[in-house]
C-alpha cells in the first residue's frame, strides 16, 4: 500500500512535471542508448575486421620464390630460388607447427560453359587448401578431394562470381561441364561468398581451382607460384618461417638469414599488428560511452537535486504530519531509480532499434554492422541503476535532515 | 487522556538566528505551562515570536536554550524517530496557509498520518471518512485543494491534523486567510475539541476570537507580557 502510494505521487508528480519528467528521463535514455550503441558498433567494426582478415586464411602464411641477396658459401647473389612440391611435402613432416600445406600453380586460360567465356585464372591446389584459404563449398557442391588429386581428376571448383557470370546468378552448376584450355572439366563446387580485405591474384570470388595434379599436367609445371601454409598457432609462425629458411636454405644452398631468397606474406603479423589497434579501439568506444554515461549520470543527479529542492515545502509538510527520515527518502529513491529504469529501458530499446535499423543503410561493407553485447547492456544498466540510486539518495538525504520549520519555510 | 495534569511546560525558552549578518532573538525566556484541556489564544504583534513559539511547541524547531518537557519528558533528549513519532501522533499542528498537498485530493491529504503511522487501510479509511464529516467536508473527499474554498482548505487540515486523535492541537493563525464567517466555523470546530477534551493552543490576531479561548498569552518582543485566564491574572 504504501509503495502504491509513493508509485502514485510518482505519476501524479510526472503529470505536474512533464517537461521536467521527459528532460530527466530522455537524458537518461540519450546515456543508456549511446553506450550501448558505440559499443555495439565497435564490436560490429570489430568481428567485421577480423572475419575478413580471416576472409583471406586463418594463421595463414604465403611463400612465393625469391632471389638471394647475400652471396653464401661461394655463390654469388642474385640466384633464382624456387621449390616443388616434394620441398613442401618435407617442410610439413618436418616442421610439426605446419598444420596443412598446399602449393599453388596459376594458369591462364579461356574458360567456356555453352556460349559464353572468361578468361580464367584457374589454380592448382591441394584439397588442404580450402582449410588454409577458408573456403567453403555451397550447400550440394564440395571442394576438391584427395581422389581428384591422386587421378588427376579434370574436377573444378570454381568462386561463386565465376558462377555468376557462367551460368547466371545464384544458379547451382554442380554437375555441369565446363572448357578449360580446351579441356573439359566438371564442376564439383561453388565458393560460398565471403569478405575478404586482402588478396594475392584477386579475390577468392573470381578464381577457379584445379588438383594440383591435374595443373601440373596441364601446364607441364615443375614449380608452383607459390605455397601457403597454415600453422599452429598465430605466435608460431615467426619460428616456422625461420625453420622454412633454413631448411630450403641448406637444400638450395641460400643464407637462412638473406629476407630475399623467398619472399613471404605471414597474415599472423597482420593479425599481431591490428589486434592492437582493434582492442585499443574498442577501449576508445568504451571509454566514449562510460563518459557519456557520466555526464547523463550528472545531469540526472543534477535534476534530482533540484527536484527535491522544488519539493522540501512538501517534505516539510511531511515531516510536519510525522514521516520518518525513512518514509521521505524512500519515495524519492523510488522516484529517481524508476526514472532511471524506464530511461534505461527506453534506451536499451533505442539501441536495439538502432541495430536493427543500421544494416539498411548498406554500409555493413565498409564497417560491418552494430552488435549489442549482453556484457555491455549489463554493465550500462547497472552503472545507470547506480546512479541513479546515488542521483535520488543524495538529495533525498539532504532533505531528509532538514528541520521541518526549515523545509517548511523555503 | 483526560487527566487534568500539565501537557506542556516550557522554561528559560529561548531562540535566536544567527542569519550572518544580523543575530535576531525571536524568543527570550518563555516560561508557560500548558494544561490538558486548556484552550489557549497566543496573541501579540508581529515579530514578537508567537510563531517561533508554536514551531518550538509542535517540534518543529529547536530552541537555542531552555527546557521543553513533554508529557513530563525533555524533547531534547528525543531522537528523530521519536520527534516524527510526536508529530504524528501527540500533536496536530494547522497552519495559516494550510499546507495540503496541493495534488492529492481531500482524502488523500487526511490519509497521510495515517499512512506515516502505518494504520492498516480499513482503519485509514474509517477515520478519514469520520474526521472529514466532522469538519462538514465528507462530500468533498474528492476534490484537491484548488477545488475547495479558503475556509473548505483549513477544515481538511483540521481533519488531517485531527487524524491520528492527537492531545494537542496547534494553530498557527488559522483563520488569518479566511473570511470572518469560514473563521467562525473553525473556530467552533475548535471549541468543539476541546469540549471533547483535547487542549487546544492557536495563534490569533482577532480579538473576538481570542476572547472565545479561556486563556490568552499575549506575547511582545520575545517574552511573555501577560497571561490571563478568563480575564484574570495567572
Amino acid at each position: 500500500m504504501k509503495t502504491l502510494i509513493i508509485l502514485k505521487q510518482f505519476f501524479q508528480d510526472i503529470r505536474k512535471q512533464k517537461l521536467r519528467t521527459f528532460l530527466t528521463t530522455f537524458g537518461i535514455v540519450w546515456g543508456t542508448a549511446s553506450i550501448i550503441f558505440l559499443i555495439a558498433f565497435g564490436e560490429g567494426i570489430y568481428k567485421h575486421n577480423v572475419k575478413q582478415f580471416k576472409g583471406l586464411g586463418e594463421r595463414l602464411v604465403i611463400i612465393w620464390p625469391g632471389r638471394t641477396s647475400i652471396p653464401f658459401k661461394g655463390l654469388p647473389k642474385g640466384r633464382n630460388i624456387r621449390f616443388t612440391e616434394n620441398d613442401i611435402a618435407m617442410l610439413k613432416k618436418d616442421i610439426s607447427d605446419i598444420m596443412v600445406a598446399s602449393p599453388e600453380y596459376s594458369g591462364y586460360g579461356p574458360l567456356t560453359y555453352e556460349r559464353k567465356t572468361l578468361a580464367q585464372n584457374v589454380i592448382g591446389v591441394y584439397p588442404e587448401f580450402a582449410v588454409v584459404r577458408n573456403v567453403i563449398p555451397e550447400k550440394g557442391g564440395r571442394f576438391l578431394n584427395e581422389i581428384d588429386l591422386e587421378y588427376r581428376k579434370r574436377s573444378m571448383f570454381i568462386g561463386s562470381e565465376i558462377r555468376n557470370d557462367l551460368f547466371g546468378e545464384g544458379a547451382n552448376p554442380v554437375g555441369k561441364d565446363v572448357v578449360f584450355n580446351g579441356v573439359p572439366f566438371l564442376v564439383v563446387g561453388v565458393m560460398k561468398d565471403k569478405d575478404q580485405n586482402s588478396s594475392y591474384r584477386g579475390r577468392d570470388r573470381y578464381k577457379a581451382w584445379i588438383p594440383a595434379s591435374t595443373s601440373r599436367a596441364m601446364f607441364n609445371r615443375r614449380y608452383p607460384n607459390n605455397m601457403v601454409y597454415q600453422v599452429s598457432d598465430e605466435f608460431r609462425s615467426k619460428a616456422v618461417e625461420k625453420r622454412v629458411f633454413e631448411i630450403l636454405g641448406r637444400k638450395y644452398k641460400f643464407d637462412p638469414a638473406d629476407e630475399q631468397a623467398l619472399s613471404v606474406w605471414d597474415t599472423n603479423e597482420d593479425m599481431k599488428e591490428w589486434r592492437p589497434f582493434f582492442q585499443g579501439f574498442k577501449i576508445f568506444l568504451g571509454i566514449i560511452g562510460f563518459f557519456t554515461l557520466i555526464v547523463g549520470g550528472i545531469g540526472t543527479a543534477n535534476i534530482m537535486y533540484v527536484v527535491v529542492k522544488e519539493r522540501t515545502k512538501e517534505i516539510g509538510i511531511k515531516m510536519a504530519l510525522g514521516a520518518t527520515r525513512a518514509q521521505i527518502m524512500s519515495q524519492i529513491i523510488v522516484e529517481s531509480l524508476l526514472m532511471t529504469a524506464v530511461g534505461g529501458a527506453f534506451g536499451f530499446l533505442v539501441a536495439k532499434f538502432l541495430e536493427t535499423v543500421f544494416p539498411m543503410l548498406n554500409l555493413t561493407e565498409y564497417i560491418g554492422d552494430p552488435i549489442i553485447a549482453m556484457d555491455a547492456v549489463i554493465a550500462t544498466i547497472s552503472i545507470i541503476g547506480t546512479v541513479g540510486f546515488l542521483a535520488g539518495f543524495f538529495p533525498a538525504r539532504r532533505a531528509a535532515n532538514l528541520n521541518p520549520v526549515e523545509a517548511l519555510r523555503l | 487522556m483526560m487527566n487534568n495534569g500539565t501537557l506542556i511546560s516550557l522554561s528559560g525558552i529561548t531562540k535566536h538566528y544567527d542569519t550572518g549578518k544580523v543575530k535576531v532573538r525571536a524568543l527570550q525566556g518563555i516560561d508557560l505551562e500548558i494544561k490538558r484541556g486548556e484552550f489557549i489564544a497566543i496573541i501579540g504583534p508581529s515579530g514578537s515570536g508567537k510563531s517561533t513559539l508554536m514551531n518550538i511547541v509542535g517540534c518543529l524547531d529547536t530552541p537555542t536554550a531552555g527546557e521543553y518537557l513533554l508529557d513530563g519528558r525533555p524533547v531534547a533528549n528525543m531522537g528523530i524517530h521519536q520527534l516524527a513519532a510526536i508529530r504524528n501522533k501527540k500533536i496536530g499542528f494547522i497552519f495559516q496557509n494550510f499546507n495540503l498537498l496541493p495534488y492529492a485530493t481531500a482524502y488523500e491529504n487526511v490519509e497521510l498520518p495515517l499512512i506515516f503511522a502505518g494504520a492498516p487501510g480499513a482503519i485509514r479509511k474509517e477515520k478519514i471518512m469520520r474526521n472529514l464529516s466532522m469538519v462538514g467536508l465528507s462530500e468533498r473527499a474528492d476534490h484537491k485543494p484548488t477545488e475547495l474554498s479558503g475556509g473548505e482548505m483549513q477544515r481538511v487540515a483540521i481533519a488531517r491534523a485531527l487524524a491520528n486523535d492527537p492531545e494537542v492541537i496547534l494553530a498557527d493563525e488559522p483563520t488569518g486567510n479566511l473570511d470572518t464567517r469560514s473563521g467562525k466555523e473553525i473556530i467552533e470546530i475548535f471549541e468543539r475539541l476541546n469540549v471533547e477534551g483535547r487542549s487546544v493552543v492557536t495563534i490569533t490576531h482577532d480579538m473576538s476570537i481570542a476572547e472565545r479561548c479561556h486563556r490568552i498569552v499575549r506575547l511582545k518582543d520575545g517574552i511573555i507580557e501577560s497571561d490571563t485566564r478568563n480575564g484574570n491574572k495567572i
